[in-house]
């Protein structure tokens, strides 16, 4: 038997084990729906605080003194072309810029859960408009 | 030429004259032929919102705002009669961003004539702005106009003096624009009383310029773009010829017409805000007439902000130049006879460029 094919028998033995226990991979329940729009919300809503803070600078500057709402970010125009950076770049690398410049403070890590807060509250407040990638 | 009227003002009333000539009667009426009346230039300085971190320090960004819109003024030739500072001096009311604001200020060649913004007031209910800066409201005659300033940033008894904790904390949630805990500006019905005390006495074909901080019409409540009362001063100020308003808080360009009154904001010296219609999840609509400002770029720091100068060029309407860093400058003219005003370069829609477009 080839590695190939012990591999895939071992993953089938594996999800026998697994349906027997719990549901199957693709059904979930209005209960998980629930569960998973609560962590999401969550997020979002630790996304709101830090917008409103001015802790992710240096100088008490906070994102919604520009931004109200979140508006002016624009988070279905990326990733687009920056002309001052000289190439495409992502919805974060405009969130650090913001950090770093108005602000006075340090770049968030990609991983840093505040980047995904920031970006969960800041695409919340643009729900519904359309995705246009690239668009200026 | 008459002193303070520009070349263009003047090319421009001659332009207006051949276009009347050119429509059909009745549709424009231009005031020629009646005494010229006096002209006159002021500028503008508003939202300078000088922020202190701590001790000594305060934001670069908005303290070099305000230092280039004083260097600017200064260099006015000729000299404006008086400038505007049209309020949220300070951030958070505090008296060392007063003081600090007025340091930069103090720079400036001619007198100030003040009006109290949001973020001026609600840390100590305007006690050391009008110690130090001001009255709250007041009204003077200058070359046959009737100034009058007005508080417009007042709100709801309740809201001022029973919700909140503390004074600081009173003053964090005024400050944040997009506060669903926020509350309306109104200049409620004392200061009313007085401003038809005021009025009372001014003749009603004399020019009337009203200066307040919140636009007195209402744009978009959920940011205070509004003065919750703003009918009842448009109803003591219909009597009146001609009406100017000129107020800031909304930090960009924004203009309308309602009846005789003609409102004009100015951009803030610290940073740009959206329009209203940058915010899609609620209804939202900004005067029809108002051609947008460009769009901010990120990367240049006084991109979206300035100061104004307006030209009170006698019976001929009123000219508001917006000066514009990092873009060319903009003049909407608000001739009399017309009934709105209008951009010189860009009214026309099929003049309009790309930045102006927000969304
Ligand atoms: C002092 C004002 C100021 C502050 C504070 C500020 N920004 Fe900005 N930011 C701007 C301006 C002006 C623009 C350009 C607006 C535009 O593109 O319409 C901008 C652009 C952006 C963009 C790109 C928008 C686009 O249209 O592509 C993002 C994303 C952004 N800001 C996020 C943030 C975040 C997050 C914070 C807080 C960490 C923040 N900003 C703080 C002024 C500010
Ligand atoms: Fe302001
Ligand atoms: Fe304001």
């Amino acid at each position: 038997m080839s590695r190939f094919a012990l591999n895939g028998a071992v993953a089938m033995i594996c999800a026998l084990l697994l349906t027997a226990v719990s549901a199957r991979a693709d059904e979930f329940t209005k209960d998980d729906l629930k569960k998973w729009d609560t962590a999401f919300q969550s997020v979002m809503k630790e996304g709101e605080k830090l917008f409103h803070s001015g802790t992710l600078g240096k100088n008490s500057v906070s994102c919604d003194m520009c931004h109200p709402h979140a508006s002016n970010t624009h988070p279905e125009t990326y990733p687009k072309f920056q002309k001052q950076i000289g190439k495409v770049v992502g919805l974060r690398d405009m969130i650090n810029w913001c950090i770093q410049n108005p602000q006075e403070g340090t770049p968030l890590l990609a991983d840093d859960p505040r980047m995904f807060a920031l970006e969960a509250y800041i695409h919340w407040e643009r729900r519904g408009v359309k995705l246009e990638p690239g668009k200026h | 030429m008459n002193k303070g009227m520009d070349r263009r003002t003047f090319l421009k009333g001659a332009g207006a004259l051949a276009a009347a000539a050119a429509l059909p009667v009745g549709l424009v009426e231009v005031a020629w032929g009646k005494k010229p009346g006096e002209t006159f230039t002021f500028a503008y300085i508003s939202d300078a919102h000088i922020t202190q971190i701590s001790g000594p320090q305060f934001v670069k960004n908005f303290d070099k705002g305000l230092q280039k819109a004083v260097l600017e003024v200064n260099f006015m030739d000729p000299k404006p009669d008086f400038v505007v500072f049209g309020g949220d001096l300070a951030q958070l009311g505090k008296k060392e961003e007063i003081d600090h604001g007025l340091e930069i200020l103090k720079d400036l060649t001619v007198p100030v004539k003040w009006v109290i913004g949001e973020h001026d007031y609600y840390l100590d209910l305007g006690k050391y702005w009008q110690e130090k800066v001001s009255p709250l409201h007041y009204s003077f005659d200058h070359k046959g106009v009737h100034f009058v300033v007005l508080n417009s940033i007042l709100t709801h008894d309740d809201w001022t003096h029973k919700r909140w904790p503390t004074a600081e904390e009173r003053m964090h949630q005024m400050a944040r624009l997009d506060n669903p805990e926020g509350s309306p500006f109104m200049v409620k019905d004392e200061q009313l009383a007085w401003l038809k005390g005021d009025l009372a006495k001014v003749k009603k074909d004399t020019q009337l310029v009203v200066l307040s901080h919140s636009p007195l019409y209402k744009v978009f409540k959920p940011w205070n773009f509004w003065t919750d009362d703003a009918e009842k001063v448009q109803a003591l100020l219909k009597p009146f010829q001609s009406v100017q308003v000129l107020h800031g808080h909304v930090h960009q360009v924004l203009y309308n017409q309602i009846g005789n009154i003609s409102f004009n904001a100015f951009m803030a010296t610290a940073w740009p805000w959206p329009y209203p219609v940058s915010y899609n999840q609620l209804p939202n609509k900004v005067p029809d007439m108002t051609v947008f400002m460009n769009r901010a770029d990120p990367f240049k720091e006084r991109d979206g902000t300035g100061w104004g100068k307006i030209d009170i060029a006698g019976n001929r309407g009123v000219a508001h130049h917006y000066e514009l860093w990092e873009n060319s400058s903009r003049t909407v003219r608000k001739e009399s006879g017309k009934k709105q005003p209008a951009d010189d370069t860009y009214q026309d829609p099929k003049k309009r460029i790309t930045p102006q477009k927000h969304y």
